[in-house]
């Protein structure tokens, strides 16, 4: 049952050409010693239908009604158009591997080279590369990159209001390096600059920053980068991928590199994998970028065609000198997310901006409107915001779970609580009674008023 | 039938007006001016200017640009290291499941006990696969597998209070072997290849010292042999207190025949995109997760899964000593399931089976090629095999690279060409287990053809695919990247 074609006279006549009698000789190259004299100890082989089954009753919807998700922290729960699911199940696309056989794969090397250019309209940036991980390897590759353009390794600068995964993940990135990773905390749910320009040095790689921040509020980023450029550090932004419908993208600050978490664009959640990272920058750091690079150029007989481009940068060839050891990346994803831009479009992306903004919008005055609610941090945002409650955030949480309303993290369980080992950088005493509350165009205004009514009820009890 | 008229690119096809109507109306009332509104300063002056194009547009446009693709579902793709094997229907089916596809990763534990134990089981079975208790399923690929080892073992080896610098391995490594190590911070020191392909011990005794931390190598080697020196070399490892990585790439040669663990290595990474038939997604996304030894499972990322049998829960727990998240939320769970759908369907003796068969087909492929290519490594072989153009190319000028463009013509995807660089005009040919004798019988024809074919015809090949030998050195030259880019 391994997908095999193996029938019993065919194997033979296949052994006979190799010259041996038994398909167990063939593995005579292993020392006896080490070869296992058993069978792996592993649950019976298990038919279509029998795993179908039982997957239904293991990984299937828990009964009663699915919960409305108002959950954020980087990724979130967005309509995907039927379009995406139907195109990149093609099986040309997602049984193909690299395109290192331009020949052979100009559906696939067309497609990411679209990808690029949505980018970078998307971000106003001159470059963008055909994917990294995710969102948070993203930002940890923006900074080995700026530490590539400015020669600078002693220090990077991180806004406390960063992601703080992402935060996590850069340091666990730089954990054997001696390069100091300085964290400068948020004041009210934002950074003031002055503090930025106080720890910015001419040691100083990159000065990190996401938009919208992770608690939702709005960074005064053209201050900080014109602050970075000052001290000729790189700036490097991680912004909200459709936030470019109503904000300034990236490009618009003048960022150095912006990066995102592209599984707004198409991707079910998948709790949290497979993601999307998005990595622009300018186009003079081209070719000091990490990952792969599609380019278009002509074949031997004049036609217009697509390549895997500036190679010389990748571990293929350069090894322990290449931009990154990134090999595969997040093709199919990428994938999706042309897809998406594409079907979207221009006004559509405007729109679902909208939606995410207005509905936000809403919800914070919805659930302010209950006693001792109050938005924790008194600043714009654009779809998502920290609620404070007079009770602890994780029994909230959890009662407003059991009916049928998922928001959060609370901050406590991103700062220094179970899945992040990020230290609490932002400075408020009150985090454990402070969540997260986030809203996509998927979120009726029957959701929210639940939402609310849900709340009013839990806090009363 | 190919639509040649269809491939316009999406900007050139936009039309002011044109698109579809994906989402609502709003509906609900506008916030009052009490909730912070944002600043004119930081809103867009306009939306970005995506394209705009009609949906019946777009579906013929991606559906001719996959007919562009050669791909396992279409072709024979024997991609040496890459494993191209069938990737199950039914898998596709399964990874939509609610839990599967719509879990929030802060979603409560409680709404996700399902998808926790699958995830759990997982953790176990890769532990009993590689012979290495312990598992985290995060690395999003086999490289970040490989950096997410490098970085428990220099956490471990600083809580012992060590210092050891040096990560080595072989000139046959893959790229990313090096190129972690460099991320990861350590220095890299290239061994030889070797003498027949395998680990030259002698050379190996003399750099291993007190400043060695790993040594990373792939097994069966990327020759497509079985280190015969495996328990050797990781005595000598051992013995200077350093450890074995093994680069799990190849893992479809071995499943349920020999352990990782019982070779003597202590990390290793799977590739789930390969041996556990992760789809390869036109170059990703796949998983890495990396299985070591008891002693270094406290530094592994968090969070792990955990079970408490009392209360028959999973939870998500951070090892006492972890190095911390190599990556947002848990990892590429998506195709974790589908290798976990592929493991449960074939269970023990299926795996077995199926790694017999892998090596089977490619020792049948070499004893069917070996008289007409030099396969400079033997006449066996465990998965793949690396064959040669290289006295070919001297009788007739016809390299590697031209034999693989020529196999694009009668519908083959070529062979890994130029890997294992140790080997002069290599083609690295993996069969893998789900193709059958007449398809392995029908493509060494087509290799013999060609190599009988006029000089000419190979070197100018291919001929009937829908471009030919794009020119890479103006491309490099002056790179074209994006649309904007040749507008102006
Ligand atoms: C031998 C070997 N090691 C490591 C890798 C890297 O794995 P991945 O592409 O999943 O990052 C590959 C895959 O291309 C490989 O063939």
């Amino acid at each position: 049952m391994a997908y095999l074609f193996d029938s019993p006279d065919q194997r033979r006549k296949m052994l006979d050409a190799i010259g041996v009698s038994d398909i167990n000789e063939l593995f005579r190259q292993i020392p006896a010693e080490v070869q296992l004299q058993r069978e792996l100890r592993l649950a019976p082989p298990c038919s279509e239908l029998a795993l179908q089954q039982e997957m239904e009753l293991t990984l299937g919807a828990p009964p009663g009604p699915v919960p409305a998700c108002f959950l954020g922290g980087g990724v979130y729960d967005h309509f995907i158009p039927a379009v995406v699911d139907e195109l990149t199940g093609r099986g040309e696309f997602y049984t193909a591997y690299t395109p290192y056989q331009p020949e052979a794969s100009q559906g696939t090397l067309q497609a990411f080279y679209e990808f690029q250019s949505l980018i970078c309209q998307l971000t106003g940036m001159e470059v963008s590369n055909a994917s990294l991980y995710e969102g948070g390897t993203a930002v940890s590759e923006a900074v080995f990159m700026a530490m590539r353009v400015n020669d600078r390794h002693g220090k990077v600068v991180i806004l406390g209001s960063v992601h703080p995964e992402y935060q996590q993940v850069v340091r666990t990135y730089l954990a054997e390096l001696r390069t100091e990773v300085v964290v400068v905390p948020a004041k009210n749910g934002v950074v003031d600059p002055a503090d930025v320009a106080a720890v910015v040095d001419s040691e100083t790689c990159a000065v990190v920053m996401q938009q919208p921040n992770f608690f939702g509020c709005l960074e005064d980023i053209q201050s900080m980068t014109d602050l970075a450029h000052k001290a000729g550090a790189l700036a490097v932004l991680s912004f909200d991928a459709i936030s470019p419908g109503i904000l300034r993208k990236p490009g618009d600050y003048g960022v150095d590199i912006a990066v995102a978490e592209g599984q707004p664009l198409g991707t079910p959640l998948q709790f949290g994998g497979p993601l999307l990272g998005v990595f622009t920058c300018r186009n003079e750091f081209v070719r000091k970028m990490p990952g792969r690079l599609i380019g278009r150029t002509k074949d031997k007989n004049g036609k217009d065609c697509f390549v895997l481009n500036l190679q010389a940068r990748e571990q293929h060839i350069r090894r322990d000198k290449a931009t990154s050891n990134i090999c595969t990346n997040q093709g199919l994803i990428a994938l999706r997310a042309t897809v998406f831009l594409a079907v979207v479009g221009r006004l559509g992306l405007q729109q679902m901006a909208e939606l995410c903004h207005e509905k936000a919008r809403y919800a914070a005055e919805k659930l302010t409107q209950i006693p001792g609610v109050t938005l924790r941090f008194s600043q714009p945002f654009f779809r998502e915001f920290v609620l404070s409650t007079p009770e602890p955030a994780a029994d909230v949480l959890s009662k407003l779970a059991a009916a049928g309303i998922n928001a959060g993290p609370s901050l406590a369980r991103v700062f220094g609580g179970t899945v992040s080992t990020a230290a609490n950088t932002f400075g408020i005493s009150d985090q454990d009674q402070c969540f997260l509350v986030a809203c996509t165009e998927k979120r009726t205004r029957q959701e929210i008023d639940t939402f609310a009514a849900e709340l009013r009820r839990i806090l009363q009890s | 039938m190919r639509n040649t008229t269809a491939t316009r690119l999406l900007f050139e096809m936009s039309h002011p007006g044109r698109g579809t109507q994906i989402f609502p109306e709003s509906d609900v009332p506008a916030a009052g001016s009490h909730i912070p509104p944002i600043p004119a300063t930081m809103k867009a002056d306009a939306p970005p200017a995506l394209p705009e194009v009609a949906e019946p547009d777009i579906v013929r446009h991606f559906v001719n640009l996959s007919t562009l693709n050669m791909s396992v579902d279409s072709h024979f793709y024997p991609l040496g290291s890459c494993t191209m094997k069938y990737n199950p229907k039914r898998h596709e089916r399964l990874a939509r499941l609610h839990q599967a596809a719509n879990s929030h990763p802060y979603q409560p534990e409680s709404q996700i006990q399902g998808l926790l134990k699958v995830l759990f089981e997982l953790q176990g079975m890769l532990a009993e696969i590689s012979g290495l208790p312990a598992v985290s399923l995060h690395p999003a690929a086999g490289a970040q597998g490989e950096l997410t080892a490098l970085l428990t073992a220099a956490a471990w080896y600083r809580h012992k209070g060590e210092d050891r610098r040096r990560v080595l391995f072989p000139a046959s490594a893959h790229g990313t072997n090096p190129a972690s190590a460099a991320l990861a911070g350590f220095e890299c020191v290239q061994l030889s290849a070797g003498t027949g392909g395998f680990v030259d011990l002698d050379e190996l005794k003399k750099e291993v010292d007190a400043r060695t931390a790993v040594f990373m190598i792939t097994n069966p080697n990327t020759l497509g042999l079985f280190e015969k020196d495996i328990r050797k070399i990781s005595e000598i490892l051992h013995d200077a207190g350093g450890l074995v990585y093994i680069d799990g790439a190849n893992m479809n040669a071995i499943l349920g025949k020999t352990r990782p663990g019982d070779f003597g290595g202590d990390m290793m990474h799977y590739n789930v995109h390969k041996t556990f038939t992760g789809p390869h997604g036109a170059g990703g996304p796949g998983a890495g997760p990396i299985a070591v030894r008891d002693f270094l499972a406290d530094f592994l990322p968090s969070p792990i899964v955990t079970h408490d049998p009392s209360r028959d829960w999973y939870s998500l727990t951070t090892p006492k000593h972890s190095i911390g998240q190599v990556r947002t939320f848990f990892g590429n769970v998506g195709i974790l399931l589908r290798g976990y759908f592929y493991i449960r369907t074939l269970g023990g003796k299926g795996l077995r089976e199926a790694s017999e068969n892998a090596v089977m087909n490619a020792n049948y492929l070499l004893s069917q090629l070996k008289d007409v290519l030099e396969v400079p490594h033997g006449d066996r072989c465990m998965h793949e095999f690396v064959a040669s153009a290289k006295n070919l190319k001297t009788r007739t000028g016809v390299t590697a690279m031209d034999i693989a463009k020529r196999l694009l013509d009668y519908g083959y995807h070529a062979p890994t060409v130029y890997f294992p660089l140790v080997v002069e005009e290599a083609m690295m040919m993996e069969p893998t287990e789900t193709e059958s004798l007449e398809t392995l019988d029908a493509f060494a024809q087509v290799i013999r053809n060609i190599c009988q074919e006029p000089p000419e015809l190979v070197r100018s090949a291919p001929h009937s695919t829908p471009v030919s030998r794009p020119d890479e050195v103006t491309a490099a030259r002056k790179p074209v990247l994006c649309w904007s880019d040749c507008k102006s």
